[in-house]
C-alpha cells in the first residue's frame, strides 16, 4: 500500500542538472546571497520559497546570468549546468539564455502575432532551416504550452490580445521554443486568477517530464502543489533544501517551520 | 520558532480545538474512575450517571472533528500546525472509544449489582482502571506540555495494564471452573477487564500521537506485548 501513495511524487531521474557551489551575490556593498550551495535535479520541479528580499529571485536570475545586466551586481562562486560553468568567459550569455528559458511574473508577450512570439527565439538562434520546420516548432511549443487548441485558428492575431492566463502560457511556449535544458519561472502565477493558475500549474507538472523547472513563488501552497523539491531562503542564505513533502510536514530548521506555518514573514 | 502566527485568528482556532481535547480528556478520565467506583460499590445510580455522561463526550468528538475540518479548509495548516490538527482528530477518536468502554463498564455494573459478588475482583478491576486513568492523565499532560519523553513513558507503562489483565483472565477462568454458577458474572467481569485493557491501548495510541506531534515521526519501536492470553 505504501508504495502506491508515493508514486505520484516520484522523481523520474536523479541526475543533477544545475549545480551551484558557494555562490555569493553582491549589489554594491549589499551581500544579497551568502554561500549558497545547492544541486538541482533534472526532470524535477524545484520551488524557491522565502520572504520578500530573501534572495530567491536574485539566485534564480544567477542561473541564466540575468544579473549581468545590473551594473553594481557581482556574482562569485560556481554555477554549473550539465557540468559546464556558466560564468566561464567563453560562455555567450545570449546562447546560455536560449538553453535556460525564463518566465516572468507578469505575462510579457512581444507586441507581435502569436506565431511570431513563439518563432522569435528559434529564428534568432537559427533553429529552423525553412518555414515548414519553423511551423513545426511553433506548433510543438504551443502544444507543450497547453495553449495550441485555444490559438491554432488565430496564430496571426496579436499575442497581447489574449487573456492573462493565455498570455502566460504563450510566454511559457515561447520559452520552450528554443528547447532549453532548464526553465526558470519567477512567480509565474501571481498575476493570474485561480483558474489560469491551475492551468499553468498543470502545465508545469507536464513540463517536468522534459525539463528541470525552477519556480520562485510567494504562494507556499503553490510550492507544495507543484514542486518535488523545495528550497527555503532567508536573509540571503539557503536555510533548508529537501523533499517538498518533508519540508511541508516536518521541516528540520525552526526558521523554515516558522515561515511555512505563517509565524514569520 | 516564535509561537504566534501572524494571523492571530489561526492561533485562536488551534487553541480552541486543543482546549476541547482537554475538556474531553477530563470527562473521559472521570468516566473511567466513576465507572470503576460504581462497579466496586455496586452503585447503579452512579453507573447510570456514567452512561448519561457519554453523550457529552460524543458531542465533543463531533465538534472537534468539525473544527479540525474547518481549520484544514480555511488555513491549510503545514508542519507543526498540520500535526496538531491531525493529532487532535486521532486523539479525540481514541478518547471517544475509551468513553464507550467506560459506558459499557457501567452497563455491566447494573447487571452485576444483582449477582453474587466475585471474591475481590471488583477492587482488582478498580485498580486496573485507576492505572489506565493515571496513564491517560499523563498522556494528556504530555500533550499539553509537548513532552515526548513523558509520552514514551506512558507507552512503556501499558505493559503493566496488560499484565493485570492476564492475571484477571486466569483468575476468572479458575472461578468458572470451580463453580459453573459463577460463569455469568465472570463473563461480564472478564469483558470489563478486557475493555479496560483496550482503554490502555487507546491511551497508548494517544501517547504515540504526542510523540508524532512533537517529533514528526511515530515511535517506531515495536512494543513488547504482554498479553499472553492469545
Amino acid at each position: 500500500m505504501l508504495d502506491v501513495t508515493t508514486v505520484e511524487r516520484d522523481v523520474a531521474a536523479n541526475n543533477v542538472k544545475i549545480s551551484a557551489k558557494d555562490v555569493q551575490v553582491f549589489y554594491g556593498d549589499n551581500h544579497a546571497i551568502k554561500d549558497v550551495t545547492v544541486e538541482i535535479e533534472d526532470k524535477t520541479v524545484t520551488a524557491f520559497i522565502g520572504p520578500s528580499g530573501c534572495g530567491k529571485s536574485t539566485f534564480l536570475r544567477c542561473i541564466n546570468r540575468m544579473n549581468d545586466t545590473i551594473e553594481v551586481c557581482r556574482v562569485v562562486g560556481d554555477i554549473r549546468i550539465d557540468g559546464e560553468n556558466i560564468y566561464d568567459p567563453k560562455i555567450d550569455p545570449v546562447q546560455l539564455r536560449a538553453k535556460v528559458g525564463m518566465v516572468f511574473q507578469k505575462p510579457n508577450p512581444f507586441p507581435k502575432s502569436i506565431y511570431d512570439n513563439v518563432a522569435y527565439g528559434p529564428r534568432i538562434h537559427g533553429l529552423a532551416r525553412n518555414k515548414a520546420e519553423l511551423d513545426e516548432i511553433v506548433e510543438r511549443s504551443l502544444r507543450s504550452g497547453a495553449i495550441w487548441d485555444e490559438v491554432k485558428d488565430r496564430l496571426q492575431a496579436p499575442g497581447t490580445g489574449l487573456s492573462g492566463g493565455q498570455q502566460q502560457r504563450l510566454c511559457i511556449a515561447r520559452a520552450i521554443a528554443t528547447e532549453p535544458k532548464v526553465l526558470l519561472m519567477d512567480e509565474p502565477c501571481s498575476a493570474l486568477d485561480p483558474i489560469a493558475t491551475a492551468q499553468v500549474e498543470e502545465l508545469i507538472d507536464e513540463l517536468r517530464k522534459s525539463y528541470s523547472v525552477v519556480i520562485v513563488t510567494h504562494s507556499m501552497q503553490q510550492a507544495a502543489r507543484v514542486s518535488q523539491k523545495t528550497a527555503f531562503f532567508h536573509l540571503g542564505s539557503l536555510v533548508e533544501f529537501g523533499e517538498t513533502s518533508k519540508i511541508f510536514t516536518n521541516p528540520i530548521d525552526p526558521r523554515t517551520e516558522s515561515y511555512i506555518t505563517g509565524r514569520i514573514g | 520558532m516564535t509561537d504566534q502566527h501572524i494571523a492571530s485568528a489561526f492561533d485562536r482556532d488551534l487553541e480552541k480545538i486543543q482546549a476541547q481535547i482537554m475538556k474531553m480528556g477530563g470527562l473521559v478520565e472521570n468516566a473511567i474512575l466513576e465507572a470503576a467506583v460504581s462497579l466496586e460499590e455496586r452503585d447503579e445510580e452512579r453507573a447510570e450517571q456514567v452512561r448519561r455522561s457519554d453523550k457529552a463526550i460524543d458531542a465533543l468528538e463531533e465538534s472537534i472533528n468539525e473544527e479540525a475540518a474547518r481549520v484544514i479548509a480555511l488555513r491549510a495548516p503545514a508542519a507543526i500546525d498540520l500535526r496538531v490538527v491531525l493529532s487532535v482528530m486521532k486523539v479525540s477518536g481514541n478518547l471517544e472509544r475509551i468513553g464507550d468502554y467506560a459506558k459499557n463498564l457501567a452497563k455491566r455494573t447494573r447487571i452485576l449489582a444483582h449477582m453474587e459478588p466475585i471474591n475481590g475482583s471488583a477492587s482488582s478491576l478498580r485498580r486496573m482502571a485507576k492505572e489506565v486513568e493515571r496513564m491517560l492523565n499523563d498522556a494528556l499532560d504530555a500533550y499539553v506540555s509537548r513532552d515526548a519523553e513523558l509520552a514514551q513513558n506512558v507507552i512503556d507503562r501499558d505493559i503493566v495494564v496488560d499484565q493485570m489483565y492476564n492475571a484477571l483472565f486466569r483468575e476468572f477462568l479458575t472461578f468458572m471452573m470451580e463453580n459453573p454458577s459463577n460463569i455469568t458474572s465472570c463473563m461480564h467481569l472478564h469483558f470489563i477487564a478486557k475493555n479496560i485493557e483496550r482503554m490502555g491501548d487507546h491511551v497508548t495510541a494517544i501517547a504515540e500521537q504526542v510523540v508524532y506531534l512533537v517529533t514528526g515521526a511515530m515511535p517506531d519501536e515495536e512494543r513488547e506485548k504482554a498479553n499472553t492470553t492469545v
